[in-house]
């Protein structure tokens, strides 16, 4: 299965040098703060997220080797994180990382016509990430929204009860860079029964 | 104590033991592939799993669940023999079948663990995965599709070696384990992971392809490349030394050896001196021991008997001391040294050269005061135990001495010898730790020790011991660390002759100016040939290097693989090495050579075989009788408080890997001097 976030490898694709952004650097001291004494190791997994987010969805080996640096931790020990949980791209990825879910429920439920959806809109391959930039198509496993399948997460969001209509729409709408709605496209609240709204 | 029922028979055990060292009291043989005494529990191989009457309905891993009082273990049932093939079956899975090609094949755990728990076929059809080798420096070769992911390679640089240059990513059938960024392992205890590795992910890059381990004559005898004389099993075959293997000795090296013990065994057949060479019209050339040995004597009678000089070297053997300090006085001269470092001892003291608390003793220590010394490249397997302190005790480390690179925090007291002052006066901050520590040590390096206010030093090292809490009548923290195998047991011998007091080589330069004698070096590179103009140089070794091209006689001898010789380690130990194989060429052990010029000068050698000679070296000091035994010393009557002028250290070994004849004419070690040295310099 081709995922950015599980490759054993690290990337510098640019020679640019990751550097925290102001706000960030204040963040990151926070979140070392929750952490004891001597103990600022654990804070690996929060730093790294941040790292990714502000360094566009995806972790280079220099984002990588400033974390080691900020909680005096070897590098490879860092990797081996950030390799571990396939949440951590170690590729760059496109503006909107679109992640389908293809475990049973959602897969009965038809999510491999969304998988044609979001191929043809975005107009590249599974794992893979559109030559406009825009999309990072990837198949996952359960993202535990069952009961509003199929889903799909983009970004941080999920959305919900698609069809291949209404994906496409959010689809087409990401490209033009519209707002779209997130959660349930059909208007139900959280997870509630289909039939009892109707009723 | 406790007690736990194994396989229907009681034992009892010690609290803290975990099931499956219970399970090896009681004699019962466990499986395992991550496990490993040394290192920490991982518990991730499950081949250890044993079933546990009344507990889950499972069988657990034994290697990591701790024994409880009253617990029944069974090691041999149904249900374990299921698991335990069905955890084979997993392993074997992404495990290729190239055990043909593979180094390890006849001496791999996979292999031996697969005939007798595993299935005769396999019933995978899938597509076996495949991984991309790694590169992990000269010494490791890796195949990394053998790899069953035990991590004890991982856990051995963490924990052991202390660099944390290994790691296993990604997880899952995609995980693999790597170097970051595939860099050299930085580490002189790098080759450790090729024994701990079970399968043949991890084999040693010098020996690929070379040999099956049965085709091996293997050796059990010591190593003599440093002072620690660690504990290892030469193979051989034929004349070719082809590896090193670490054994197992709890007082000195644990279970782990330094690169250079393992791999500059290629040195051993390079630049070899296996034939006689005598010096005509500036030329040396081959002759035979009867010109030679004639040649000796006539010069001897010419230059004057008594003015005669013998110098040991780096590698020089008790028995050798011996049958030269015979020699000498037989000629009626007493000029002999082992001291070419200018090291500096109290006469008649055996502490001031001795490594007094033990090598074992640091892992309790607490406090640890390093003066002049980079253990880490000086004894490897010792700074292990450093380390181990360090993790353990949360030891503090003190240096004085220019900046390390140590795998444990230090704190550094000053870049000069004059910090010793501030220590001995109780102000500096790390005094405060040493005072109050329960079980510090001193450990004197001879960088500090071979200047010229060199036993000012040692007495006022001895001044700081004797005021630190754990000095008693039964302990003495005072320790020198020598890197010589072949120094504690000559100065033990007494081969020291005050003449050369002070400033060895200026003395040795005196000395020969004056007489020009003969001269004896016993595999002696380490002193400028220029001292020796106008003497006649004999040279007796083993190794082509410096020196041996400036003597006027060569006589080959064997090298510490070829002959059996005794030495003493750091702490006075004694340790005999074994013969390997038969020398090379011409050579003689060097108590023969003496033997037979005794009788063309009539020195009374009396010794016909190598038992006499011993006898000869526990008459002359019984501290030789006992063979790896060692009598600590707990008195310290040299010791007074002297003012340290404020001078400068320098490390004395420059290239670790290159220390020393034999590692000088290693390409093994060449290439880690240019690929890890080097490199680090570099960056």
């Amino acid at each position: 299965m081709k995922h950015p976030g599980m490759i054993n490898k690290v990337y510098n694709i640019s020679d640019e040098i990751f550097n925290w952004s102001e706000e960030n650097f204040k963040k990151a001291a926070v979140i070392i703060k929750k952490y004891p004494d001597s103990r600022q190791q654990s804070a690996v997994i929060p730093l790294l997220d941040l790292a990714q987010r502000q360094n566009s969805g995806w972790l280079s080996k220099t984002a990588i080797e400033k974390v080691a640096e900020n909680l005096s931790m070897s590098y490879i020990r860092v990797l081996e994180v950030a390799t571990f949980y396939s949440m951590f791209n170690l590729e760059p990825v496109g503006e909107h990382f679109v992640q389908i879910c293809r475990t049973t429920p959602c897969w009965l439920r038809g999510s491999d016509k969304l998988v044609e959806v979001a191929k043809e809109v975005s107009n590249t391959k599974l794992g893979e990430t559109s030559n406009d930039k825009k999309f990072t198509i990837v198949e996952v496993e359960c993202l535990g929204a069952c009961c509003n399948a199929p889903m799909v997460q983009i970004n941080d969001d999920y959305y919900e009860d698609l069809d291949e209509d209404n994906f496409k729409k959010i689809l087409t709408d990401l490209k033009q860079s519209k707002k779209i709605t997130k959660g349930s496209q059909i208007g139900r609240q959280t997870s509630h029964p289909q039939r009892e709204k109707n009723a | 104590m406790p007690t736990i029922t194994i396989d229907n028979k009681k034992v009892e055990f010690e609290n803290g033991m975990t099931v499956m060292q219970a399970c090896e009291l009681a004699g019962a043989e466990i499986p395992r592939f991550c496990y490993h005494e040394k290192l920490s529990i991982a518990g991730n191989c499950r081949m250890c799993l044993v079933e546990m009457e009344k507990g889950p309905p499972k069988p657990i891993a034994s290697c990591a669940m701790p024994a409880g009082d009253g617990m029944v273990i069974k090691t041999d049932s149904e249900m374990v023999k299921k698991a335990r093939k069905g955890v084979m079956e997993f392993l074997l899975i992404n495990h290729p079948l190239d055990c043909p090609i593979c180094d390890q094949g006849g001496e791999c755990d996979l292999q031996d663990q697969a005939l007798h728990y595993g299935f005769d076929k396999s019933r995978y059809e899938e597509n076996k995965r495949a991984v991309k080798n790694k590169h992990m420096g000269p010494l490791v070769s890796t195949i990394m599709t053998r790899c069953i992911h035990c991590t004890r390679c991982v856990r051995f640089s963490t924990e052991v070696a202390g660099v944390d240059d290994l790691g296993l990513l990604g997880r899952g059938e995609n995980a693999e384990i790597t170097t970051y960024l595939e860099k050299t392992i930085d580490s002189e205890l790098s080759g450790n992971v090729i024994d701990l590795c079970p399968v043949g992910a991890l084999t040693s890059k010098p020996y690929a392809f070379k040999s099956r381990p049965w085709e091996l004559s293997k050796t059990e005898t010591h190593d003599v490349l440093d002072g620690i004389g660690s504990s290892i099993r030469v193979d051989t075959k034929g004349k070719q030394v082809l590896r090193v293997l670490p054994r197992i000795n709890e007082d000195t090296n644990e279970e782990w050896i330094n690169d250079k013990t393992r791999f500059a065994i290629d040195g051993l057949s390079r630049q070899r001196l296996d034939k006689i060479y005598i010096r005509e019209n500036n030329q040396l050339n081959v002759s035979d021991w009867d010109n030679a040995l004639d040649k000796i004597k006539n010069e001897i009678n010419k230059r004057g008997k008594d003015k005669t000089i013998t110098l040991s070297g780096k590698f020089t053997d008790a028995e050798t001391i011996i049958a030269t300090k015979l020699f000498s006085a037989g000629l009626g001269s007493d000029l002999y040294d082992c001291r070419f470092d200018n090291a500096q001892i109290v006469h008649s003291e055996d502490e001031s050269y001795k490594f007094n608390s033990s090598i074992k003793e640091v892992e309790n220590a607490d406090a640890i005061l390093l003066v002049g010394s980079n253990p880490r490249w000086e004894a490897s397997v010792l700074n292990a135990r450093i380390r181990k302190a360090f993790i353990d005790n949360n030891c503090k480390v003190g240096l004085i001495g220019p900046d390390l690179d140590l795998n444990y925090s230090y704190s550094k007291i000053s870049n000069s010898l004059g910090g010793l002052n501030d220590i001995l006066d109780n102000k500096s901050e790390f005094s405060k730790d040493l005072f109050n520590a329960k079980n510090p040590i001193i450990i004197v390096g001879t960088s500090a020790i071979n200047t010229s206010q060199g036993s000012s030093i040692l007495k006022t090292c001895a001044e700081i011991a004797k005021k630190l809490s754990n000095f008693s009548g039964s302990f003495n923290p005072l320790n020198v660390l020598n890197q010589d195998i072949s120094r504690v047991g000559s100065l033990e011998l007494g081969f020291v002759n005050k003449v050369f007091d002070g400033d060895f080589s200026k003395k040795l330069k005196e000395q020969i100016y004056k007489n020009k004698p003969v001269v004896f070096l016993l595999g002696l590179d380490e002193i400028d040939p220029k001292s020796l103009e106008e003497s006649f140089v004999v040279y007796c070794g083993h190794h082509g290097d410096i020196n041996a091209q400036h003597a006027d006689i060569i006589l080959p001898t064997p090298a510490y693989t070829e002959k059996s010789s005794t030495f003493m380690n750091i702490e006075g130990r004694v340790i005999q090495t074994s013969r390997c194989h038969n020398p090379l060429g011409d050579s003689k052990e060097e108590w023969k050579i003496f033997r037979v010029l005794s009788d063309l000068l009539s020195c009374g050698l009396d010794f016909n075989n190598l038992n006499d000679v011993r006898r000869k070296l526990v008459n002359e000091n019984k501290n030789f009788l006992a063979l790896l035994e060692v009598t600590n010393s707990s008195k310290l009557s040299f010791s007074s408080k002297e003012k340290i002028k404020d001078e400068n250290i320098s490390y004395n070994i420059k290239n670790f890997y290159m220390n020393d004849s034999i590692s000088r004419s290693s390409e093994t070690m060449a290439k880690c001097t240019n690929e890890i040295l080097n490199k680090a310099k570099a960056s």
